[in-house]
């Protein structure tokens, strides 16, 4: 059973159609929702969880309807808002304890889930002190914290890194990573960053205008491309004499940055690199598959209103 | 379903990172458990307990300066070997209003506007509990809270009235009495204050304007009443007395116990104690509904 199924999900307001038609099958581990601001994802979480009527179309998490069941979806899955949420004078400690009692956890059982994965999420004794004086990125971890605690079959988190610092977006990142990967706790992660999720995701659906553009596996994104970077020890000159011995060898090379991208269908390629540099006297820095990324993919003109990192 | 440590991937700073996630296979409750604690935990709020230090002086202090008067009173009945209460039952909620009206001008926003202004609501309506359940038990924290206000001084009068040998049948009825009447005085404070700081989630102004509904609607109300009791038109005077909820529900008890008055101008006589009990009712169930109304249209949380 797919964690989420919708067909021709549509949710119109009066002046925006948020989704349009909106069809897409969305399975277990981490899944990436990337779109850029207004393109629709934070309205699909919203009707995923039956807290907005969907204007027409239909949609199932974990097997119940969204329309009739929404009760049901809301006792196995876990919601991290875009948005703040956390009253100013409460622990997080006494906070994450009260939310898994509004989940249906008996009292004990309810602190000792909120010690748990306050410690998951990375809060340590700051848990003890009220929630109005966190770092945003401490806001972060607890609203986190809260969409755990009930152990939750399926997670929505709407951006996640949300004002995080780079450090403290690797953290969630990982964090994220870990919740789909050992937790064993679907996730679905919006981001408009499509870097970000390339990390982590195992599946990427890219939404554009409340329409899908794309969904697809990660590995699809980012298969290996046949091209290989090339980097000589010197300055541009020598640079320049390597590209010209490549390409003067039959070989189709061209500048990319600093490194040379060599196309490289046979690997005895390889070899023909390694000794043209020995025949200039060049010392051969690196020698390297390269991927292409989400975003080269998007570069492409598939999606051009959706932001590379 | 432990977590493998990743050498790829520097745990985040200062954090112990290589505990197993554990599942949790326990019992889950059902909506009615659940809404249970959710009034406890509102009921405690309400008092301050489970919120920061300084949120419990102002509460716990008006509950203090509740129940110092009624204290003073019994060991001065006591002392003096009286034969009856010095204030009766029924007009202790009259006379302590000013506390009463700071205490819920106080909670109501901390209970009802802090939810909305933090955003808080969005995390509870993704929870299995419905959105009319929510507020019906945010209604009745706040409700008890407020009733406990209003009893705890009227137990200890009980309390004095019967260790000073008064007649016990006559002491509980009056206790029981009051107790009824402070309990729908209770419950129309609560609705009136927390639809009033549903509607403006600012915590300062909710606390303003509930503070005006409570004291100016009593001030206006007893100034028309003297007036009009000077110049002789009952009618006037024991009508106006719907507007303002303590005499509302002063005037209620009124007619239906035959509590003594703490108006110049009670209902006197069937018909207008009839609307006294309508109107009751009436601002009951129309600051509900619209409590529901205005949480239904709070859908885009
Ligand atoms: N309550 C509302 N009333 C009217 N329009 C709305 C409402 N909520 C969202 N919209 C519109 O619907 C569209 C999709 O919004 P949504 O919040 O789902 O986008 P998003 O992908 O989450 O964007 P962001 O990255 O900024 O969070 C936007 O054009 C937005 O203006
Ligand atoms: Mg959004």
């Amino acid at each position: 059973m797919a964690a989420i199924e919708t067909g021709g999900l549509t949710k119109a307001y009066p002046r925006v159609t948020a989704l349009d038609g909106l069809t897409v099958t969305i399975g277990d581990g981490v899944t990436g929702l990337v779109g850029a601001n207004g393109a629709g994802k934070s309205t699909l979480i919203k009707i995923l969880l039956g807290l907005l009527p969907a204007t027409s179309g239909e949609a199932r998490v974990l097997g119940y309807d969204v329309a009739a069941q929404g009760a049901q979806i809301r006792a196995l899955v876990g919601y991290m808002p875009e948005h703040d949420c956390l009253p100013a004078d409460v622990s997080a400690s006494d906070f994450v304890v009260h939310m898994a009692q509004m989940s249906g956890l008996p009292h004990t059982a309810a602190r000792e889930r909120a010690a748990d994965v306050l410690r998951h999420v990375g809060l340590a004794e700051e848990r003890y002190r009220v929630m109005g004086g966190y770092s945003t990125g401490m806001k972060q971890r607890a609203k986190l914290a809260q969409a755990l605690v009930h152990d939750p079959r399926l997670v929505l988190l709407d951006e996640p890194t949300n004002g995080l610092d780079p450090a403290a977006r690797d953290d969630m990142l990982e964090l994220v990573r870990r919740i789909g990967h050992d937790f064993g706790i679907s996730v679905l992660v919006t981001s408009h960053l499509l870097g970000e999720l390339e990390r982590i995701s195992d599946h990427v659906v890219v939404l554009d205008g409340g329409r899908m553009l794309r969904s697809s596996a990660t590995s699809e994104f980012t298969q290996s491309t046949g091209l290989l970077l090339v980097e000589v020890f010197g300055n541009r000159a020598d640079h320049d004499r390597m590209g010209q011995a490549l390409v003067d060898a039959g070989l189709a090379a061209r500048p990319h940055g600093d490194l040379i991208e060599v196309e490289a269908a046979d690997p005895a390629v390889h070899d023909v690199i390694r000794d043209l540099a020995c025949d200039l006297e060049l010392g051969l820095v690196r020698m390297q598959q390269h991927h292409r990324r989400i975003e080269d993919v998007f570069k492409e003109g598939e999606a051009g209103s959706v932001q590379p990192v | 379903m432990s977590s493998p440590s990743d050498p790829r991937v520097a745990p985040p700073r200062g954090v112990i990172h290589d505990i197993g996630y554990r599942p949790y296979a326990g019992p889950r409750l059902g909506e009615g458990q659940v809404a249970f604690s959710l009034f406890l935990t509102g009921l405690r709020n309400c008092f301050g307990l489970g919120r920061s230090g300084k949120s419990k002086v102002l509460p716990l202090l008006l509950l203090v300066l509740m129940v110092l008067p009624a204290l003073i009173l019994v060991a001065v009945m006591v002392q003096l070997k009286m034969d009856q209460q010095l204030l009766p039952y029924a007009r202790y909620a009259m006379v302590t209003q000013l506390l009463v009206s700071v205490f819920v001008a106080a909670q109501a926003p901390a209970l009802i506007s802090r939810d909305l202004r933090f955003r808080t609501i969005t995390l509870y309506l993704a929870r299995p509990l419905r959105r009319s359940t929510y507020v019906l038990v945010r209604l009745a924290s706040l409700t008890a809270a407020v009733f406990i206000l209003l009893v705890a001084p009227l137990l200890v009068l009980l309390l004095g009235g019967l260790l000073a040998d008064l007649s016990v049948w006559g002491q509980v009825r009056g206790f029981l009495e009051a107790t009824a009447a402070v309990l729908v005085l209770a419950a129309v404070l609560a609705c009136l204050s927390a639809l009033v700081s549903a509607v403006t989630t600012k915590r300062g102004i909710a606390v303003a304007a509930v503070i005006v509904v409570l004291l100016v609607s009593y001030t206006v109300v007893s100034a028309i009443q003297g007036i009009s009791v000077d110049q002789g038109n009952d009618t006037l005077g024991q009508a106006v007395g719907l507007f303002c909820p303590f005499t509302l529900i002063d005037g209620l008890q009124h007619w239906v116990f035959n509590a003594p008055p703490s108006t110049p101008a009670p209902p006197e006589g069937t018909g207008i104690g009839v609307v006294f009990l309508i109107v009751t009712v009436l601002v009951l169930a129309g600051s509900v509904t619209a409590m529901l109304l205005r949480y239904r249209k709070a859908v885009s949380v």
